[in-house]
């Protein structure tokens, strides 16, 4: 009962004062391009190498560590972006050779197996070697205010934005115009026939899962500057990347962005007139709708031999 | 080879037999003139560190009292010895050495082990065996609802962590002319039972002093985020704001406040110390209130130790660490088991369970005087305000050391 009183009293709030629409919007939006960075190397994975990469959240988890060792050591976080960039290349590349390479033409539920077992093993050590602990790191930068200090956004999300945006845009270009690009985009079509016009697919398969590892890295920088880290972080961002890919799709990364951010946003909402616990129960309610919608679109084409 | 194996085999039987032959006898242990207490303590495994607090703090009391000539009781003068093992944080464990202590050692006098957890599973058995167990690291309310006898905690349940910042409140409106009554109360707290707990005590606060609840929030465990709470809490201007979530919650609710500018009078968290907010977070934590069980600067005094710096001095020594609270409990829960012994005049086990049961004390951890559940009622629980980067103690009034600073200034203006 008082649960729909205080539901009904946010709703009256966001009539009042329409400004705070657009203070949970920017905020939703901000939120969303992090999730879009850990989105992005998913259905990169997914695509080229048909894995589901359970130890994504992981990635972003130690890209986070990345950061707050070498802030601690007086390095600007800011510019250990790349530095937990090419850590996480490094160590996604040696996770291919050592576990990932054994599963990639495997059935699906053995490489899900595999990663999951990734994921335990990096969460155990994080703990081990960095401790439960909650850790933080200073950018030092303010926060901007719109509308007579009613909107405040703080630079620091801006700035994440920004990256995910360039991030995603190199990405996109890389894959389209280089020599490496083609290659994993003609493995992701078909391995084989790559294989056969000589692409070496072994070596495209390290490339992309470090890849993603190093994007799930930068994320990580990111986020242990907007928020926090610690070594149970991972599986709020690996779902999350999930949900985003299964509803975006693997073949564009254009929706896998919009999806993040129409994501982020609807979930900043969910919280405002729900209250908090039932916010990540609504994005999940919303992924079952978009899918059984899509499904009903689906069943209603007529499908034929031609 | 083998008959070097059946040789030992035959050695550990043997051991066992001499063990079960001497060890369960029916009258307390003491040899000579040193009563044995026993404890499960988690000395590896995730409790390590606080473990390792719980026992200093023990090995410090025993120090202190064998220093100053033992526990006086029936004349005579007793020196105490604690037989410790290690649980390795497992709550299966702490029960198995807790029936190992009491039947195979034949302790009759229990110290707590570290964390609710354990203490929840070593309740039971005390209880079963009638053996007077005197803890001070097992806060969650559920072990005091489960009718133990025999079970005291010195320090606060977590019900208690938040409600002296209501209180606080409260006394500020009056302070400015204002009725608590118009006050608007926020609460953001994770969906565990230890924030739980924290929730249902400032829900009491809250009807007992006729405030008005604006915003309820329950954060998910796996929320790294409060953006949608904040928006609210701008919206509404409650007059405090709550927020529980251990240290991760702690982190957040600075952080989050800080860079969206949220003004609100009063922020109260839990965990504040522990997630080390003032030394990470800056400028962000200033003015913040937090909750703990204790802190040296307070000015509780016993025959023991003197005032608490004092306490907090010899333990330094002794340790090379800076005492935290859950050494400092530790401590104050073995000079409950001192104090009740001399006022028995003996190590009878029903005599001393009531001492126990009876006991108003005062030591520099705090005044302990237990309810019939067997919690500590007397002892408030300390808030500090972050003041200059520092944890200053603001609350309760009569012990702080600091003024508070009340309402924050808006972040305009900082």
């Amino acid at each position: 009962m008082l649960f729909f009183l205080l539901m009904v009293d946010n709703l009256f709030l966001l009539f009042n004062a329409p400004i705070l629409s657009a203070q949970l919007l920017v905020d939703g939006i901000l939120i969303g391009a992090i999730f879009a960075l850990a989105a992005y190397g998913m259905a990169l994975v997914w695509g080229v190498m048909d894995i589901i990469n359970i130890a994504q959240g992981e990635f972003v988890m130690l890209g986070g560590y990345v950061t707050f060792f070498l802030a601690a050591a007086g390095v600007h976080p800011l510019y250990t972006v790349p530095a937990a960039a090419a850590a996480l290349y490094i160590l996604g590349w040696a996770l291919y050779r050592t576990v990932v390479f054994r599963v990639v033409d495997k059935d699906m539920f053995i490489s899900i197996l595999a990663t999951f077992g990734i994921s335990i093993v990096l969460q155990q050590l994080a703990n081990e070697l960095f401790e439960a602990d909650v850790r933080t790191a200073e950018s030092g930068l303010g926060s901007l205010f719109f509308a007579d200090g009613l909107i405040v956004v703080s630079q620091i999300k801006v700035v994440a934005f920004i990256c995910a945006l360039v991030l995603g845009a190199t990405l996109f270009l890389f894959l389209k115009h280089s020599r490496l690009g083609r290659a994993i985009r003609a493995t992701a079509q078909n391995a084989r026939a790559a294989r056969i016009m000589g692409v070496n697919t072994d070596r495209v398969f390290a490339t992309t899962f470090a890849l993603n590892a190093a994007i799930c890295g930068a994320a990580g920088s990111l986020v242990v500057m907007t928020w926090l880290v610690h070594p149970y972080l991972g599986l709020a961002y690996t779902l999350r990347a999930f949900m985003i890919v299964t509803v975006a799709g693997l073949g564009n990364m254009a929706s896998v962005v919009f999806a993040s951010l129409g994501l982020g946003a609807a979930e900043n909402f969910a919280g405002f007139l729900l209250g908090t616990e039932y916010q990540a129960a609504f994005v999940f309610s919303l992924l079952v709708a978009i899918l059984v919608w899509r499904n009903a679109l689906l069943s209603r084409q007529r499908k034929y031999l031609k | 080879m083998a008959k070097v194996v059946k040789t030992r085999a035959w050695a550990v039987l043997g051991a066992v037999a001499l063990v079960l032959a001497v060890g369960g006898p029916a009258s307390p242990k003491v040899e000579g003139d040193t009563i044995i207490l026993g404890a499960a303590v988690s000395l590896t495994g995730k409790y390590s560190t606080n473990g390792k607090n719980t026992q200093d703090g023990y090995e410090l009391g025993v120090k202190r009292i064998n220093e100053m000539g033992g526990v006086r009781v029936g004349g005579k003068y007793y020196k105490i010895k604690v037989i410790y093992y290690d649980d390795e944080s497992t709550p299966a464990r702490g029960a198995q050495l807790a029936e190992r202590l009491i039947n195979q050692d034949g302790v009759k006098f229990m110290l707590g082990p570290y964390s609710s957890g354990l203490t929840k599973a070593i309740a039971p058995v005390t209880e079963k065996y009638r053996i007077p167990m005197v803890e001070g690291n097992g806060a969650d309310r559920a072990l005091f609802t489960q009718g133990y006898k025999y079970m005291f905690a010195v320090l606060s349940t977590s019900d208690q962590y938040l409600r002296e910042a209501m209180n606080l409140a409260a006394e500020q409106a009056q302070k400015q002319g204002k009725d608590p009554k118009t006050l608007k109360v926020a609460m953001a707290f994770e969906n565990d039972p230890f924030s739980m707990d924290v929730r249902d005590g400032v829900l009491e606060d809250v009807k007992r002093l006729g405030m008005k609840i604006v915003i309820d929030d329950k954060l998910p465990p796996e929320i790294n985020d409060m953006a949608a709470t904040l928006t609210k809490v701008k919206a509404v201007k409650p007059d405090i704001l709550v927020v529980s979530g251990h240290a991760r919650g702690a982190t957040m609710a600075v952080r989050q406040v800080s860079d969206m500018k949220v003004d609100v009078p009063m922020l109260a968290v839990t965990h504040c110390d522990s997630a080390k907010v003032a030394e990470t977070l800056g400028k962000a934590a200033e003015y913040a209130l937090c909750a703990s069980q204790w802190d040296r600067s307070l000015s509780y005094k016993d025959r023991w130790f003197g005032m608490a710096e004092e306490y907090a001095k010899v333990f330094e020594k002794e340790f090379r660490y800076d005492p935290p609270y859950q050494a400092a409990e530790s401590t104050a829960a073995l000079l409950v088991f001192v104090d009740a012994f001399e006022r028995a005049g003996s190590f009878d086990i029903e005599k001393v369970r009531e001492a126990i049961a009876a006991t108003d004390l005062m030591t520099f951890y705090g005044p302990v005087k237990f309810d019939a559940t067997g919690k500590n009622i007397a002892k408030p629980m300390v808030l500090y305000q972050v003041q200059d980067g520092k944890y200053k103690v603001v609350a309760p009034t009569k012990w702080a050391a600091a003024k508070l600073i009340h309402p924050i200034p808006p972040w305009s203006k900082r």
